[in-house]
């Protein structure tokens, strides 16, 4: 069984806003999300910027006792399972829980969960541990929790690939629905990077950016953390149709490799090795491509191998790209990012627009592809992709095709 | 029985669980206060940070309401009191 996939529900929680319109909305007015950081006092770390996200009131969304359970991590990803469910406009009736699947990415879990635990232990000397650190703490406690909610059945469970987690999620889901294991999926990721313990690893690694995020700019100086969450849901596009839904895009195809190569050095045949599979995987041939959301970290190794690896992919068609990177606005959520992503890309296709590269300053000769500067355009997008390199090596791309 | 200690303990409960105080009687179970195994635990958590004790896991078990939770406690204060080992 092979079935074409139709994108028909999509949630965002996100630095730029927090839900899918106020996301969209911040996107194509080129709006940078990235603002002095809030729970950290200022000092405490070499950078000073993020992607927070002071605005997302837990009680808006959660009663006292629900918030318990829930890093805010885990509540980025159900809300916007939330919103992607509603918005698709679903009925669990008829048995479809039971093949309905949920697959989540996220990097880190809960990661300030477990540093307030350490926290007791190493500072305070007490031994005494919230009884909920384990479930807030878990990577999967976003599948868990959607599951309960929504009496999903199915298949469920968390990838955990370091940036390129949820679109290794969504990859996923979509082979499953693809392949007929699951009639409908939930997929995405969420992520919550700002406690100080996790923020003082990050720091030692010497990627982030002491000012802002300048993907592909000459100035960049490395990523800016961010928190948030999407979720897609994915189902037949037959089934879509036949129940009158809004189908967003169709998802035709996933690819993934790895560089074996180092670490935290990319290689720009491992990214482009991923492009080729996901467009071989969707049938597409790379001149049908018109946009690629890209990966664009705004560390300087990433994004002149990146722009390798696109143009090796892409030949003389690379000239006819738009490339741009969303994380210049919504910060790098890193399990979520691909999430988050993939929203922008196919809310990019439905609405002819093209949102830009924010902060952009200087053309570098390594980056020389068009990164629609600072001001996002009108386009008409029939396919595009969106990047995920991970840490590690581990990559994920994702293509899509408006009907 | 309505003494400090066991106000002590209907508060603690009260709070971890979200719950109005008046709610909570030393008789109720935690059958009729809707608390299951993991509230249980967060409550005996608070427990812990409150009186500065240590509940062991073989008592915490056979705990099924409010007076149980409440003479638990009271023997584990008054060993710490009396420099007794703890026999909850």
């Amino acid at each position: 069984m092979v079935r074409r996939v139709a994108v028909t529900g999509i949630g965002v929680v996100s630095a730029i806003g927090l839900d899918r319109e106020s996301f969209w909305a911040s996107l194509r007015e080129g709006r940078c999300g990235i603002r002095p950081m809030q729970s950290v006092p200022p000092g405490e770390l070499r950078f000073s910027n993020a992607a927070e996200i002071p605005e997302f009131d837990s009680s808006r969304y959660f009663d006292l006792k629900e918030a318990g359970f829930l890093d805010p991590f885990a509540q980025y990803g159900v809300v916007a399972g939330r919103e992607a469910v509603a918005d698709s406009g679903l009925e669990w009736k008829q048995g479809l829980g039971e093949n309905a699947a949920i697959v989540t990415g996220s990097a880190l879990g809960g990661k300030s969960t477990e540093d307030e635990g350490y926290r007791q232990y190493y500072a305070l000397k007490s031994t005494r541990f919230n009884p909920l650190t384990i479930p807030r703490a878990m990577a999967n406690a976003v599948a868990s929790r959607l599951s309960q909610e929504l009496g999903i059945t199915g298949p469920a469970y968390t990838m955990a690939t370091a940036c390129s987690s949820s679109n290794h999620a969504i990859g996923h889901a979509f082979w499953m629905v693809r392949n007929g294991a699951a009639d409908v999926a939930i997929a995405g990721g969420s992520e919550a990077v700002f406690s100080v313990g996790i923020l003082h690893a990050w720091e030692a690694m010497r990627v982030v950016a002491t000012d802002t995020c300048r993907p592909f700019s000459k100035e960049r100086k490395g990523l800016i953390l961010g928190d948030g969450g999407a979720m897609l849901v994915l189902e037949p596009l037959e089934a879509a149709k036949a129940r009158g839904a809004r189908i967003y895009a169709e998802i035709v195809g996933f690819g993934m490799s790895a560089d074996a190569h180092h670490i935290t050095q990319p290689l720009s045949e491992g990214g482009a090795r991923a492009m080729r599979a996901a467009l071989r995987d969707g049938e597409l041939a790379p001149e049908q491509v018109q946009y690629i959301n890209a990966h664009g970290t705004g560390t300087p190794a990433n994004d002149s191998t990146e722009t390798t690896a696109i143009r090796s992919v892409f030949g003389a068609h690379a000239d006819k790209l738009a490339v741009t990177s969303t994380k210049s606005m919504h910060g790098h959520t890193l399990g979520a990012a691909g999430a988050i992503e993939a929203a922008a890309t196919i809310l990019a296709m439905v609405n002819g627009f093209v949102p830009p590269t924010a902060n952009y300053c200087t053309p570098d000769p390594a980056c020389d592809l068009d990164v629609v500067p600072n001001s996002g355009r009108p386009a008409q997008i029939e396919c595009a992709i969106s990047n995920s390199f991970a840490f590690g090596g581990l990559n994920a791309v994702l293509a899509f095709r408006v009907l | 029985m309505s003494d400090e200690l066991s106000q002590r303990v209907i508060k603690v409960i009260a709070d971890t669980q979200h719950l109005p105080v008046e709610k909570i009687t030393i008789d109720s179970s935690f059958q009729d206060l809707n608390i299951d195994s993991l509230d249980g635990m967060q409550i005996l958590f608070a427990l812990e940070n409150e009186f500065d004790v240590n509940i062991p896991d073989e008592a915490a078990r056979e705990i099924r309401g409010v007076r149980e939770m409440v003479d638990g406690v009271r023997k584990l204060v008054e060993a710490k009191q009396t420099g007794s080992p703890a026999s909850a």
